[in-house]
């Protein structure tokens, strides 16, 4: 486990709710995970887990309806859900920034990109000089490979993957600790997202960044997140390092999601693919919610929904499988 | 910007409307700034010649029935009828505007009250409620204004909350509120300056129906004092004198009433078409 000071976010047993007109959705249901400082935390799972919402809800700004129904979200010892609405704008930019999967709606269309860079900088300090906002700016630019001119020019003058660029620049200007790409590369070509990938890699270097990356896209978590964490129908079920995650997969949802990634090395016939859908969230089924769609689903699986429980140093699932394992551990620990 | 250049040849006949609609209001606007030019006659003259003598060298539109000359108060009517629909179309977007942007944008039961409220005024049909509004105030430029006004306030708070709810949800307003935006600049910096664009249309349409919307209540007699050359008032005047065959009383202000709506008509109808981008796709 992450010791105490490393720890830079750490979220506690998270709910968030819905309430719509034919019941309540459960789109995120005791989620708890740790961001260690500098460290890339991939956050996987199927459109509709759950992912964006808890993104959001980092920052506080999860769309209504929606609310935290239960939990906490420590960051470096404060609760944000606790934050004032300026304490909250202070951090959002300066602490903790996000960027969205659409660059090419991502920016106003009526601001030239320096109007956005400066407009950023006023939102937090507005005493800022224009010369030095302009030379932070332009310092900003280079990092992220892009032209002076382009300053002056409208976001429609610009390409997808520039405006992702423009986007992250915004989002990195003010030097936040932590960074949340929600599924960044998702409308750009492969060409431009690994280009993006790489400039990603090189900007947490630089700014010495906390990453959280939700994304479905499995090659782009390997290359960049140290750990990953598997979410479905709102839950975590499965957090470990990314090479021992691919390796040695617990979860057999996590062991879909893998053998669901076309392998050029072998001969396929036809593409491997997972039965069934993600389940209702208004009316989730009880016990463990990938029961339905599990090939080794058992009776205990629809009592009642497995713990996270860490089987191997580092790595936690939520599957009855292991459950019993891990008890016998315990039992050998406190005898021995 | 891209799109000038490129709807200049793929929208033409969008652009000539626009331009001819230009040209109708430039036109009578310059009437309205210089009327001594264009008119010899005082409008109120009852000595220019002639009892409802018809079109001649000397009167282009004749008299009318006070002896007055018809063109002297076509001309002198236009600032009259200009003046009252600008201002009161400018008013009414001065108020719904606002009251459009913090309903959409604050949401709940503020937005919920403000809307029924403007609902029930924009049921009622816009002529009846600015009869009922000039007769409730009185005769008088500024009376007539307001009850023209007040018609028009639900239709820029309808239009600019339905641009405000959709464009608070823009990828591009969350995108600055995740890095700090206060929901103040997001309002003034980032939801107005994209709704603006679509008022700009409606207000010219707006005037154009504001123009018929003031000649109707002076017509009925609900608008201003007598003095004031008025297109309405003539017409109305015009109508008693028709039946004996004196036809130039009713049609010259007639036909500059359709004349003025129809300008600003096609520029709103043009600038709906060159601005929208939507329109802009096909």
């Amino acid at each position: 486990m992450p010791s105490a000071e490393k720890t830079i976010l750490e979220v506690q047993d998270l709910s968030i709710a819905y309430p719509i007109s034919i019941g309540v959705v459960r789109a995120v249901e005791g989620v708890s995970f740790t961001l260690d400082d500098g460290e890339a935390l991939g956050l996987v799972g199927e459109s509709g887990c759950g992912k964006s919402t808890l993104g959001l809800s980092i920052l506080k700004l999860q769309r209504p309806p929606g609310r935290v129904t239960e939990g906490k979200i420590m960051y470096r010892g404060t609760d944000i859900l606790g934050m004032s609405e300026r304490a909250l704008l202070k951090m959002r930019g300066q602490s903790i920034s996000m960027i969205f999967q659409n660059p090419l709606t991502s920016l106003n269309p009526l601001f030239t990109i320096e109007r956005h860079f400066l407009e950023t900088i006023h939102f937090h300090d507005s005493s800022v000089p224009r010369e030095k906002a302009l030379a932070a700016v332009e310092k900003m630019l280079e990092t992220l490979g892009i032209e002076r001119k382009r300053l002056k020019e409208y976001p429609h003058q610009l390409s997808g993957g520039m405006r992702q660029r423009i986007m992250i620049g915004l989002a990195l200007i003010m030097n936040p600790d932590i960074l949340i790409a929600d599924e960044p590369t998702t409308s750009l070509d492969v060409i431009v997202e690994a280009g993006f990938t790489d400039l990603l890699l090189s900007l947490r270097r630089i700014y010495k960044l906390s990453i959280i990356l939700i994304t479905h896209n499995l090659g782009l978590v390997a290359e960049i997140a140290d750990r990953i964490a598997v979410m479905y129908a709102g839950s975590i079920m499965e957090i470990a390092p990314t090479e021992e995650i691919f390796a040695r997969p617990l979860h057999p949802y996590t062991q879909g999601l893998i053998n669901c990634v076309p392998n050029i090395l072998v001969d396929q016939k036809e593409l491997v693919t997972m039965p069934g859908s993600p389940p209702d969230l208004v009316d989730p089924p009880i016990g463990c919610r990938f029961a339905p769609r599990c090939p080794h689903v058992m009776a205990v699986c629809r009592e009642g929904a497995p713990a996270l429980l860490e089987h191997a140093p580092g790595h936690s699932a939520a599957c009855w499988l292991y459950a019993k394992s891990t008890r016998e551990k315990r039992v050998n620990a406190v005898e021995g | 910007m891209r799109w000038f250049g490129r709807s200049r040849r793929k929208y033409r006949t969008e652009w000539w409307i626009m331009i001819a609609g230009v040209l109708i209001i430039v036109l009578i606007l310059t009437m309205t700034v210089f009327p001594h030019v264009f008119a010899r006659f005082d409008p109120n003259d009852q000595d220019a010649g002639g009892q409802m003598t018809a079109p001649s060298a000397a009167h282009i539109m004749g008299t009318d029935n006070l002896s007055r000359d018809v063109w002297a108060r076509v001309v002198y009517g236009a600032r009259t009828i200009l003046g009252v629909a600008i201002a009161a179309a400018l008013l009414s977007a001065i108020i719904g505007i606002p009251l459009g942007l913090l309903s959409g944008f604050a949401g709940g039961m503020f937005d919920r009250i403000l809307s029924l409220i403007m609902d029930s005024v924009y049921s009622f049909p816009g002529l009846i409620l600015a009869i009922a509004f000039a007769a409730m105030l009185g005769p008088g430029v500024i009376n007539i204004t307001l009850a023209v006004a007040v018609v028009y306030i639900p239709t820029y708070f309808r239009l600019v909350r339905g641009q405000t709810l959709s464009i608070k949800e823009e990828v591009y307003v969350e995108a600055a509120r995740a890095i700090g935006a206060r929901r103040g600049t997001i309002l003034s910096r980032y939801v107005f300056p994209n709704v603006i664009a679509t008022v700009v249309v409606v207000l010219s349409l707006n005037i154009a129906d504001a123009i018929m919307t003031e000649a109707a209540l002076s017509y009925i007699g609900l608008g201003l004092p007598a003095g004031i050359p008025d297109w309405g008032m003539d017409l109305s005047m015009g109508k008693k004198f028709l039946p004996s065959g004196v036809w130039w009383m009713i049609t010259f202000p007639g036909l500059m009433i359709m004349l003025l709506a129809l300008g600003f008509t096609m520029l709103g109808e043009g600038l709906a078409e060159i601005l929208n981008p939507r329109l802009l796709e096909r």
